[in-house]
């Protein structure tokens, strides 16, 4: 296996009794996450990035479950490859914080506000080494050092409510990061802070991830992150990726009208001034799409084939694909019909 | 260790909470030493039937002669015995069972908590009776009954903060670096737990002593000449008119019981909320 992560038709479920199918929140999800990639999940809320995320961790909450014939294969070193959707909660368990961490929105509630930063680096460490309370102590000393925290030694005696977001998004990247594991998901962290200190945890984070040869996922809505941080996105609407692409072919050649709009709503301080674009309509609710394409009734571009034919997710171009009808020869289908 | 410490100490800065502590530290010491503070022994008659509060009987003695005073001191020991032991079983089951619904969910919690339903659509005195009839009469059955009697509420109350806990986002982090199942349920939620729980241990305590007057009223409880403040306070209704201190001095006595858990637990609820901790 030749990438860090693949994902195969994943799907997720939302069970809704015997008698009924579950509904899919998200359908046919295919991702590769290379080695020291950093790969951006675009869209917005309610669009499966998030529960994505969470089986790639394997920590759905009840009741979602992973569908039928879901593959999410992860290379824990070199030719060790496990099948995470079957693995075990114990084996899980020894995944996540070690091979597989995460960081999550808001730094201000992500951590126990019964412990002290120190009790809550060690947590992650006991679980997954073998070192002695000194040794932990030096670990976690240097961990926060490396995330640029001042006063680490006192910090460590503080507890969650003694510091402010930007300070506690840093100790949660140390928490994520002290393991040196191969995959970090972010989701989101820097929505919850300032602007001022995103552009900090942004850079620190893009600094750890060269020294630490981890490959990041970086769930977000904002294109300005993206932008900045990543090199490769895929665009969630609806439960599925509409375009996957580098992130200049993204910018620069973007082929869904879904992307197009999510990138013309952009606010910006110069130019002309005008009023905001925003994509009409509401998402559909997951469990209710109808037959054609999930974003027919909101395109500006919607033809007759949209509304009937769901497209498919095609490659229009080396490493760009796109799943719409324009980019699928529906015109011509169209036209034939 | 540290943390209890620091709690007593926050206790005793709160008024409220220093009434409560020194009120039932009062109270368990006196039920402890109730032979040595009290002047006659409980089932002694020892003056005229009836006799209103004076000097030598504090709180007038019952149709039998015997001292009130003293009964509602030996009283106290019954009331808080049955009171604490059954809730001990009520709530550690409940605690248990509760956890185990409301993290794990599924079959699990669907099973557990229909159980609890069933036990809960027994009226409590119906379902005391049940277990008394199965293992008889007295002191420890009466426990047992009132602790079955309590599962349920505490379940449900244990469950439903686990659900809350378990969104948390620190709950969340504390998985998503592989800390073990058991160690994120004492650690990370077991403190979202104990406020409610301290709340309901503390209505469950009163409710636990008022069915055990309710039981040995009936005759199920504890027997005569055991004095308990229910079974006095049942003997008392028949001499209402004519001894209304038969009933007085055992009510205020359940009456202020519960009070001074009640103000307890509230103030404890502040005590161990670390949000109020700044």
């Amino acid at each position: 296996m030749e990438h860090l992560l693949e994902i195969r038709g994943l799907s997720i479920d939302l069970p809704r009794g015997r008698r009924q199918p579950p509904v899919k929140l998200v359908e046919g999800v295919d991702l590769n996450i290379d080695k020291k990639q950093n790969f951006g999940v675009v869209g917005e809320s309610g669009c499966g990035k998030s529960i994505t995320c969470s089986a790639i961790m394997g920590l759905l909450s009840y009741p979602l479950t992973v569908g039928e014939g879901s593959s999410i294969r992860f290379q824990k070193e070199a030719g060790d490859e496990v099948e995470i959707t079957k693995l075990s909660p114990a084996e899980l368990r020894k995944l996540r914080g070690k091979d597989i961490s995460m960081i999550f929105q808001e730094p201000m509630t992500a951590l126990d506000p019964m412990y002290t930063i120190e009790e809550q680096i060690n947590e992650t460490l006991r679980f997954h080494t073998s070192l002695s309370k000194a040794e932990m102590h030096q670990a976690a000393l240097e961990m926060l050092q490396k995330v640029k925290i001042p006063r680490a030694e006192q910090i460590l005696q503080d507890y969650p409510h003694h510091l402010s977001g930007g300070m506690l998004q840093r100790v949660m990247i140390a928490i994520a990061l002290i393991n040196n594991p191969r995959l970090l998901i972010a989701d989101e962290p820097t929505t919850a802070l300032d602007v001022t200190i995103q552009a900090q945890i942004l850079d620190l984070m893009n600094e750890l991830r060269e020294s630490y040869d981890t490959s990041v996922i970086m769930i977000t809505h904002d294109l300005g992150v993206i932008a900045e941080t990543c090199e490769h996105v895929a665009v969630f609407y609806a439960g599925q990726v509409v375009e996957e692409a580098s992130v200049e072919e993204i910018f620069h050649a973007t082929a869904h009208p879904y992307t197009e709009g999510l990138l013309r709503s952009v606010t910006s301080l110069g130019g002309a001034k005008k009023e905001l674009y925003t994509i009409k309509g509401m998402v559909p609710a997951a469990g209710n799409y109808g037959i054609g394409c999930r974003f027919a009734d909101r395109c500006d571009r919607c033809m007759e084939i949209c509304k009937t034919q769901a497209p498919a997710l095609t490659e229009i171009a080396p490493g760009h694909k796109c799943r719409c009808w324009l980019h699928a020869g529906g015109a011509e289908k169209e036209a034939a019909v | 260790m540290r943390r209890l410490g620091q709690t007593i100490r926050d206790l005793w800065r709160d008024p409220m909470g220093r009434i409560g502590m020194v009120g039932i530290l009062l109270l368990i010491v006196t039920a402890i030493f109730a032979p040595y503070v009290a002047p006659y022994g409980p089932e002694k008659m020892i003056a005229m039937p009836k006799t209103a509060p004076c000097a030598q009987y504090l709180f007038g003695t019952d149709n039998y002669g015997r001292d009130i005073f003293s009964r509602v001191l030996y009283g106290a020991r019954v009331s808080l015995e049955v009171g604490i032991i059954a809730v001990g079983i009520g709530a550690t089951a409940g605690y248990v069972l509760g956890l185990i619904a409301g993290y794990f969910e599924g079959w699990i919690d669907r099973i557990i908590m229909r159980i609890m339903d069933i036990l809960f659509a027994f009226p409590s005195i119906l379902l005391a009776i049940l277990v008394s009839t199965v293992l008889g009469r007295g002191l420890v059955p009466t426990m047992v009954a009132i602790g079955i009697v309590n599962i349920p509420v505490f379940a449900r109350t244990v469950r439903a903060s686990v659900i809350s806990a378990k969104g948390l986002e620190y709950v969340k982090n504390a998985e998503s670096v592989g800390v073990k199942t058991v160690s994120i349920l004492i650690r990370h939620i077991s403190p979202n737990v104990v406020a409610p729980f301290t709340v309901q241990a503390t209505l469950a305590l009163s409710g636990a002593i008022l069915t055990e007057a309710s039981m040995s009223f009936l005759g199920l409880g504890i027997q005569p000449p055991d004095p308990s403040w229910g079974s006095m306070l049942s003997e008392a209704r028949a001499f209402m008119e004519q001894a209304p201190w038969m009933a007085i001095f055992p009510a205020l006595f359940i009456i202020v019981t519960i009070l001074l858990f009640n103000i307890l637990g509230d103030s404890l609820r502040d005590a161990l909320d670390p949000k109020l901790k700044l």
